[in-house]
């Protein structure tokens, strides 16, 4: 069972059919019990900084999460999920994080004469800078992939960038850190590709 | 690069899609459940659904349709008409909707843009404008509601600005003046438009060629392009479309 974290913020729905339609039996909650239980982790999330830390703080979830990445439970962070894992967020004053992965969550800030809206919005492609990562398997250079956000992650280590994105400049789209992934953009919402990450994903949990 | 996108968009009365499907594959062409997965297989990049049904107590249809569209297409949805308040947002986006549009109810309670920004987040929140150009000196551009039936006496450049500060993510802007003549989309309004905001525009009304769609991407500087009745009738598939665009230099997702 993969355990996507229910922690009131954004729409859960879709990451859970898209999950179970690769074939994943997906529980939505935030109970310490099924999250230990379960054989991955999903962060999705989509919204404020702040107010989703705050309510991963109140459900008292954040040392539980912590831990089980600890231990090496398959984890996946997904737009707002994904930049909650950094050190720290510029997005309305600083904002501490997870501390999962070291790095910066900061907003874009295009010169007039690019003329580019913020937020991100749309498909764009992903550049992949580290093919030997299972989670992308069989997904080609470039392919495209929706995008819906005005923050971006810089990563202290550059190692763990699994693909950049351009838009008004490279960003980092995708990390990877051990068994530690996470995904500016939405595959739940990027039709066929979008479902082949999920399933890779399903089958490494299944590992 | 970002591309632009390109959006059909499906009239649903009491669970079935209105006007206009000739797709001759499909089991049920009125289902819009079907259509929507025929459309986000041929490569459209979102889907609206507009809630066109009259009655109150068949409003829960829409959401089973949102349901089972989500089960089985995996692009975002947007789903408009007769959402009134909070609830019926949360309703749909439960359902499995991406994004709701707010038209009339955003100019009648505007602080349910702003209470539906902070609650789901903007990305999920937008706005449909109907304009009409209004044949006074000097000229202006006037917001309409209850599908046009309204004139509400509001400028849409200043609707605009309003409905960006209360949290938009997105416009949906409708020349009534351009649609159904297939006749090409307002370009102008359109540029003026985007050239003003920091949020994409998605227009609509008017695209009757592939050139139109182009125009409205290009000139008409609008991020992404809605239509009706060009895919519907089965005239152009999005794929036509998109490989035309590709074409002429403007960046689409092919796959």
């Amino acid at each position: 069972m993969i355990a996507i974290i229910n922690y009131g913020v954004g729409n859960l729905k879709s990451v859970k059919k898209a999950l179970e339609f690769v074939g994943a039996e997906v529980k939505v909650t935030a109970k310490a019990s099924e999250i230990k239980q379960a054989k991955a982790i999903i962060l999705p999330g989509v919204g404020a900084f702040r107010v989703a830390m705050r309510n991963l703080d109140e459900l008292k979830i954040i040392p539980l999460l912590k831990e089980e990445i600890k231990k090496g439970k398959l984890f996946l962070g997904i737009c707002l999920g994904l930049q909650l894992l950094l050190t720290q967020s510029h997005e309305d004053g600083l904002c501490a994080g997870l501390d999962i992965v070291k790095g910066q969550v900061k907003r874009f800030n295009f010169s007039d004469d690019l003329h580019l809206k913020i937020p991100h919005m749309g498909w764009n492609t992903i550049k992949i800078k580290n093919k030997k990562e299972d989670i992308l398997k069989g997904i080609p250079d470039n392919s495209y992939f929706y995008f819906v956000h005005s923050y971006y992650i810089e990563v202290e280590d550059k190692k763990q960038i699994m693909s950049v994105t351009d838009y008004g400049g490279e960003f980092c789209s995708a990390i990877g850190k051990d068994n530690v992934y996470g995904m500016q953009f939405h595959p739940e919402k990027s039709g066929d590709l979008g479902l082949k990450i999920l399933d890779n994903f399903y089958k490494l949990s299944e590992r | 690069m970002l591309t632009k996108r390109i959006i059909p968009c499906l009239d649903v009365k009491d669970g079935r899609v209105v006007k206009g499907t000739r797709f001759v594959n499909l089991k049920d062409a009125g289902d819009p459940v079907q259509i929507a997965s025929f459309y986000g297989s041929q490569g459209a990049d979102e889907i609206i659904f507009l809630d066109i049904t009259a009655s109150f107590q068949k409003r829960k249809t829409m959401l089973e349709v949102v349901e089972k569209t989500a089960e089985c297409t995996f692009i975002p949805l947007t789903v408009g008409g007769g959402i009134r308040n909070v609830e019926d947002i949360k309703n749909l986006l439960n359902s499995g909707a991406d994004k709701v549009s707010l038209n009339t109810a955003a100019v009648e309670n505007p602080s349910l843009v702003q209470i539906g920004a902070e609650k789901f987040g903007r990305q999920c929140m937008v706005v449909a404008i109907d304009v009409k150009k209004q044949n006074i000196q000097p000229e202006k551009w006037e917001v309409f509601t209850y599908g046009g039936r309204k004139a509400t006496g509001i400028d849409v450049f200043e609707w605009i600005k309003k409905v960006e500060q209360l949290g938009a993510g997105e416009i949906l802007l409708t020349s009534m003046d351009a649609d159904g003549t297939t006749e090409g989309y307002d370009l102008e309004l359109t540029r003026r438009i985007s050239e003003m905001i920091n949020i994409p525009i998605i227009a609509s009304g008017g695209a009757g060629t592939l050139e139109h769609i182009s125009d409205v991407l290009t000139r008409g500087k609008a991020d992404a392009a809605l239509a009706a009745s060009i895919f519907h009738y089965n005239k152009y598939s999005i794929r036509e479309l998109k490989e035309y665009l590709a074409k002429k230099g403007i960046a689409v997702r092919l796959s």
